[in-house]
């Protein structure tokens, strides 16, 4: 049941992130394509915690935590960059 | 029947989470606006990757008979970065665009929106 419910649940997240893919090329604005990334990380996350459910390994927890990590100073730079024009000021 | 139990409660999590992740990224492609589009991912996609590191918590407790409280490491982290972030994405909207600024409530102070005042001028370093 639970291999069932991981295989439609990794369609699902793929067709997401199709649907953020077309976002990230056809969006109008700049901060559409940073929203579009934001929102890449997260469904990477979740593709990653269905993969450590369907396989039962602990060692997918370590990439989804650093993908977490890594999506959020990603998204705040960009911003930082559009607001002021410097990442570090 | 305990054993069923839990796994239909994991099934169930990991449905309930990849649908809310799907209709988060639907969202982001279908609304016509930014400030409209901002809604989609910030709130479902947040509740549909809680979902799913709910459903794994459940899934190393019940299955592999092991207790694990490392997903709510992660769920914490997004929980609390998702605002900072839509924040930070709708204050870089409202400085980049003249229009969107323009039908911004007044702010009731003599002060303008913080966003849009020109930064201070710093002290020049010796």
């Amino acid at each position: 049941m639970i291999e069932a419910a991981a295989l439609i649940g990794f369609h699902a997240v793929a067709a997401a992130i199709l649907l953020n893919l077309y976002r990230l090329a056809a969006g109008p604005d700049v901060v559409d394509r940073v929203l579009a990334l934001d929102t890449l990380s997260i469904n990477a996350i979740a593709l990653i915690v269905l993969m450590g459910i369907a396989f039962g390994s602990e060692l997918y927890f370590e990439a989804a935590l650093i993908m977490a990590m890594f999506g959020f100073v990603a998204t705040v730079a960009f911003c930082k960059f559009l607001l002021r024009g410097d990442v570090i000021e | 029947m305990i054993a069923f139990l839990s796994e239909l409660a994991v099934a169930l999590l990991i449905l309930a989470g990849s649908f809310f992740l799907l209709v988060g990224s639907y969202g982001l492609a279908k609304l016509p606006s930014l400030i409209q589009r901002l809604h989609a991912p910030t709130k479902s996609s947040t509740l549909g990757i809680g979902g799913l590191l709910l459903a794994s918590m459940l899934h190393t407790w019940t299955v592999e008979g092991r207790f694990s409280i490392h997903e709510l490491l992660i769920s914490l982290f997004l929980f609390l970065t998702a605002p900072i972030t839509a924040h930070m994405l709708a204050k870089a909207r409202f400085l980049r665009s003249r229009a969107e600024a323009q039908r911004l409530p007044p702010t009731g102070r003599p002060a303008d929106w913080a966003t849009l005042e020109a930064p201070e001028r710093e002290p020049a370093r010796n």
